[in-house]
């Protein structure tokens, strides 16, 4: 299949690859069972330019945007979808700053990030507030010399590991979500703790921690962009970010299915490789054509994002649905057709099905997402009419 | 500081076939790769350059396509690289080799520090490294496995040795060659695949280098390869037949007659 993919892009993929099969597949199943986070992976991912790749080149990035993005993430999801998310959540960390923040703050956060220095983190959801954004609690109240944080957000992808958080938060609490602000706080700010790692399904290397605030004093010029603009900015941010999730799920599946054809090529029953039963054909072929069709939807959705298209709610949710609606069937296929091997831990079939999971669940689970794509459909109408 | 770090391109296979007629490997239609200990060399030069600055230089003697090798070195973090390439070297021994890389480490001028992997996967013999230090007239340190201080012009490092490790102090410029257990090498990055792309690695021939011609290519070599054959094998298992009763009585018949059992 023709990608379309630009020389640069092509060189990018290469590369990812080969960190994928170099440093992360060998080290894999062994980062699934100690539940570590990869740092020597994000070492190697840092030293190679890849967290460059998402950053402009004024603050020491190399220029690209969500679809190179979401090519180094199919690659490195393609081995591990733990590994991935470690490295996708520093760009969805970042997004908000490169979006709405100011020169000073770019200047500030986005090189450490682009140079690898500094993992960073999005804090938005709550043990109120999940699907529901509107139902956040924690509060940022103003004071002299800045914002008082206080409150608690969960399930917080690279929390404990990253050193800059994008946290939402309350300053208006009358208002509710319209009084929702985006500030940028640091690790390491007096108020400001770590709860304890999540024990997960899958994806289980990638740190998942609360993020506690008491009294966390955030200096004034960490407010990103104005107060209020916290709610907008976030959907903006999600729009974005979610195509590279359909590109972790479009990875699991691949990998999967790479999988799936080894063994089955070898597995011999009744004289034959399996891979020459119908039975199984049939399911293999299915798992490449939707492997197909999703890749393809994540790539155009990307390119939409990068092309400053307004309006893409509904694009950017079809992606991360569709995409990860594939990995989970093509997955649990999988495990299928490779049988007992599927299952056992010592292939890493049974990893991947863990790890396909999570992408029906983050940045917005499949069910709301499907209601923001239905929403979508009903105001077009509307608009005609 | 500067490095000269040298490399040779391997087959990336075990699975190679010698020809028969010049008793060479076929390398034809086989991939080639940098061979694996002189990537320890590469990364432990740019490792010195990022604590003590100056500038490392990827060397290699070999045909046209090493070239690719070269640029792969730049996209890790080589500051530049050059290809010594020239018909008149083919054949080459360790002897004529050395000689002929310590010619371009000698046009290169002004380095503190000469490394080379411990050995090929290839030809196996390890003598490069000491052979270029011999023709070069400077300190020769083997198996250097950390690098500690560097200092006033002098070095100190590690060298794994069989039963344990040496610390040793040598002045600069030396020769050393490295083991694996020296570092991780890293992969290439973006912007250094990029630099690579744009790279002019200059081709030094037998004249840019002004040789000795006696000392170069076949002539230059001490020792040439008269033959080329697997081992014999000399004992040989004996498989027993029939059923596994049969087979048992065979067996302890055998032991019996070798007074075994």
């Amino acid at each position: 299949m023709d990608y379309g993919l630009s020389e640069e892009q092509i060189t990018l993929r290469d590369l990812a690859r080969r960190i994928a099969e170099e440093r992360i597949l060998p080290v894999r199943a062994e980062l699934d069972e100690t539940e570590e986070f990869p740092w020597a992976i994000m070492k190697d991912l840092a030293d190679s330019d890849m967290f460059r790749v998402f950053i402009p080149e004024e603050y020491d990035g190399l220029g690209g945007g969500c679809f190179e993005l979401c090519v180094v993430v199919e690659e490195l999801s393609r081995a591990c979808g733990g590994v991935a998310v470690c490295y996708a959540a520093s760009a969805l960390g970042a997004s908000a700053i490169l979006l709405f923040g100011s020169e000073e703050q770019k200047q500030k956060y986005l090189p450490d990030i682009a140079d690898g220095k500094r993992l960073a983190a999005f804090g938005l959801t709550e043990p109120t507030a999940g699907s529901d954004a509107g139902g956040i609690r924690t509060t940022a109240e103003k004071v002299s010399g800045g914002y008082l944080l206080n409150g608690t957000k969960q399930f917080i992808t690279n929390g404990g590991e990253a050193e800059i958080y994008t946290i939402i938060a309350l300053t208006d609490k009358a208002k509710g979500a319209r009084g929702a602000s985006a500030l940028i706080v640091e690790k390491d700010t007096p108020g400001f703790t770590f709860g304890k790692k999540e024990k997960k399904m899958g994806i289980r290397t990638s740190a998942t921690r609360e993020l506690i605030f008491r009294d966390c004093l955030v200096p004034e010029e960490n407010l990103i962009s104005k107060e209020g603009a916290g709610f907008p900015m976030t959907m903006r941010v999600l729009d974005k970010s979610r195509p590279g999730i359909g590109a972790q799920a479009v990875g699991i599946a691949q990998g999967a299915l790479d999988a799936a054809v080894d063994y089955t090529s070898q597995r011999i029953q009744f004289g034959h490789p399996i891979i020459s039963l119908p039975v199984v054909q049939d399911k293999l072929a299915d798992m490449a054509t939707q492997i197909e069709a999703a890749r393809l939807l994540v790539h155009g959705v990307a390119r939409t994002v990068d092309s400053g298209a307004k309006n893409i709610t509904a694009e950017a949710s079809m992606a991360k649905v569709f995409a990860s609606d594939v990995a989970m069937k093509v997955t649990v296929d999988a495990v299928q057709v490779c049988g007992g091997a599927g299952y056992m831990r010592d292939y890493p079939l049974e990893k991947m099905m863990r790890d396909a999971k999570i992408t029906q669940i983050y940045e917005g689970s499949n069910e709301v997402l499907r209601n923001t794509i239905a929403v979508g459909l009903r105001k077009r109408k509307a608009r005609r009419e | 500081m500067n490095i000269i770090v040298c490399l040779k391109q391997v087959p990336g296979t075990t699975d190679v076939k010698i020809d028969p007629e010049t008793n060479t490997l076929r390398r034809e239609g086989i991939e080639n790769v940098v061979n694996p200990f002189d990537t320890y060399a590469l990364e432990e030069g740019i490792r010195l350059r990022e604590r003590f600055g100056g500038k490392v230089t990827a060397i290699s003697m070999g045909p046209p396509q090493a070239e690719g090798m070269l640029r792969e070195a730049i996209s890790c973090g080589a500051d530049e690289a050059i290809l010594i390439s020239d018909r008149a070297f083919a054949g080459s021994d360790t002897l004529a080799t050395s000689y002929t890389l310590s010619c371009a480490v000698n046009k290169i001028g002004d380095y503190d520090l000469v490394i080379c992997g411990r050995q090929t996967i290839d030809g196996d013999t390890g003598q490069v490294g000491p052979e270029l230090s011999e023709a070069l007239g400077l300190p020769f340190v083997a198996y250097v496995s950390k690098i500690n201080e560097l200092a006033d012009g002098k070095m100190t490092l590690e060298r794994m040795v069989e039963d344990g490790h040496e610390v040793i102090e040598t002045p600069l410029p030396a020769v050393i060659t490295v083991v694996k257990e020296i570092n991780v090498p890293r992969l290439p990055s973006l912007r250094g695949i990029t630099r690579a792309k744009r790279a002019e690695i200059p081709v030094w021939t037998s004249g840019d280098l002004e040789v000795d011609d006696g000392r170069i290519g076949l002539t230059g070599s001490a020792t040439w390869v008269v033959e080329i054959f697997f081992p014999q094998r000399i004992h040989r298992g004996e498989m027993l037949e029939g059923d596994p009763d049969g087979q048992v009585d065979a067996l302890i018949e055998k032991l019996r007659e070798l007074k075994i059992a």
